[in-house]
Formats: C-alpha cells, sequence, structure tokens
C-alpha cells in the first residue's frame, strides 16, 4: 500500500460517520465508542451485561466484511506487525484508551484526562515514525 | 433496541473509518511523519469526528440516563495518573511503528491475511497481559477494602 491522495470531503464526511458512531452510542447505550475498552472488556469477560458490545463491533465489521479483499492489505514484516500490535494493546490497556477512545471520545468529551492522553501518543508515534524514517532506527 | 442502537453505532463508526480511508497505514503514517511529505487528512479526519460527536456528549453528560433508559457511564475527564501517561507512551510507539491502532486493526482482518491476523492476535495478547497486570496490582487493595466492609 502507498499513501494516498485523500479529497478533504472525504477525510470529513469519514470523520463526521466516526463522530456520528459515537453520538448514538453515548446517547443510546450511555457508553463511550472506544474500541480498546470494548475488546479489551470482551477479551476479560468481567463486562457483565455486555450484549452491546458484541452488537456495536458487529455492526463495526460489516461493512469491511462486506468490502472483503477490497479492504487494505498489510505488507510490513511481520515481526514489526507482530512487536507494534503487543505495544498498542498494552498500551491501550494501560492507558485505558485509544484513538477513538481519548482522540474521538475522549476529546469530543472535553475530557483533559483523554486530551492529554492523546498528545502523548501522538507525539510518541511521532518521534517513532522520525526515528524510523529520518534518523534509521529500525 | 439497545443492541439495536449499538449495532447502528457500530455501522456508523466501521462506515466512517473505511471513508476516510484510515484504514490503510500508510496515509495514517504520513500523518505522523511531520518531518516528511506530511498530510493533513487524519487531523481532518478526528476534527470533524469530535465536532460531530461533541454535542452528544455535551447532552449525555447533563443526564444521568441515555435516551433508551440506561445508565451514562462516562470516564472522569481530571484523573491523571502514571498508567495513563506510560499506557499511552507505549501505545504511542506501536502506532508509529505500523500506522495501525485497534479499530482499523479489527477491520482489516476481514480480509485475513497473515500480516492483519498477526497484528490482530499481537494485539490481544498485549490487552489482555496489560489488564491481567492491572488486576494483580490492584488485588491487594481490593482485599483491604473487602477486609474493612
Amino acid at each position: 500500500m502507498s499513501v494516498e491522495q485523500i479529497p478533504v470531503w472525504q477525510s470529513v464526511l469519514g470523520g463526521a460517520l466516526i463522530g456520528a458512531g459515537a453520538a448514538v452510542l453515548v446517547r443510546f447505550n450511555g457508553r463511550v465508542a472506544g474500541i480498546s475498552g470494548i475488546l479489551g472488556s470482551l477479551l476479560q469477560r468481567d463486562a457483565g451485561p455486555g450484549g452491546w458490545r458484541i452488537a456495536f463491533l458487529c455492526g463495526l465489521l460489516l461493512p469491511a466484511l462486506l468490502l472483503g479483499p477490497g479492504v487494505d492489505r498489510l505488507d510490513a514484516p511481520g515481526l514489526l506487525l507482530a512487536a507494534a500490535g503487543l505495544l498498542v494493546g498494552v498500551g491501550t490497556r494501560l492507558g485505558s484508551g485509544c484513538t477513538s477512545g481519548h482522540g474521538v471520545c475522549g476529546i469530543a468529551n472535553l475530557s483533559a484526562r483523554s486530551l492529554t492522553a492523546t498528545v502523548i501518543f501522538m507525539a510518541a508515534a511521532m518521534v517513532t515514525v522520525f526515528l524510523a524514517r529520518h534518523r534509521g532506527v529500525g | 433496541m439497545r443492541l439495536a442502537s449499538a449495532f447502528v453505532a457500530g455501522l456508523l463508526f466501521g462506515s466512517g473509518l473505511l471513508l476516510s480511508r484510515m484504514t490503510n497505514p500508510q496515509n495514517v503514517l504520513a500523518f505522523l511523519d511531520v518531518a516528511g511529505a506530511w498530510r493533513p487528512a487524519l487531523l481532518y479526519t478526528m476534527a470533524a469526528a469530535v465536532a460531530v460527536a461533541a454535542p452528544a456528549y455535551w447532552a449525555a453528560r447533563r443526564s444521568k440516563q441515555s435516551l433508551l433508559g440506561v445508565p451514562v457511564e462516562l470516564p472522569d475527564r481530571f484523573k491523571f495518573d502514571i498508567p495513563l501517561i506510560l499506557g499511552s507512551a507505549i501505545f504511542g510507539v506501536g502506532w508509529g511503528l505500523s500506522g495501525i491502532c485497534p479499530g482499523p486493526a479489527l477491520l482489516l482482518l476481514s480480509r485475513a491475511d497473515r500480516g492483519a491476523i498477526t497484528f490482530a492476535v499481537a494485539l490481544a495478547i498485549g490487552m489482555v497481559v496489560a489488564d491481567t497486570w492491572k488486576r494483580i496490582r490492584a488485588a491487594p487493595r481490593d482485599a483491604a477494602t473487602a477486609a474493612v466492609s
């Protein structure tokens, strides 16, 4: 895969749909649309009445399943993907959120905690990309 | 009804992720690459998402119950601790290495190719490890609380 030229309207409309999903979940189910939180709770099986989590994930995955092979393929080395997946898993559960929970829902909720998390994970990611691409680390 | 609304919420969310093209890690990395050919697309997507979700959160904060009568459960907005900072930094490193965060990781699974499965399995293991560690660390305090009550 390579970088795409994404029209601004497409970025904005895509984002609006994401925001609408978060809005529906908080107004109707009273819950934060945080993917790492939903996944982590399901993996813990300690979530109590958590049917909404399964329902949310089914809706989330349906469009991608309909696209099937149309969804992006990953061509990064397996070891890199494994290491990155592990870090993303540990980090999002330790930090109680990811791009959706802190970055979208938390900031929309005017949460100073989520804004802090978002600034930190974005800065850490930017430094990582800088070291990998411009300083030849990794 | 609660399952239906959660399903619709997921459907909107998943469609938005696909439309915004943030399932392509290269588009994410292009935003994170501030010293290279920087692309603002992720910023437009996130800003639009926040702008649409914010009024709903404003309303949710002012009501104890959701529109379907479920208690609203929102996290503390002003709690800062070491796990938040450390965890977010660790997540950022993983995100910067791959360009993949948990939402797109799940959508990428629909192709069921080796890379997507590798990432998702590692993601699940990492989550279980962190949650187990958090539980063990909290256990002595829980025991003390139980002893008091």
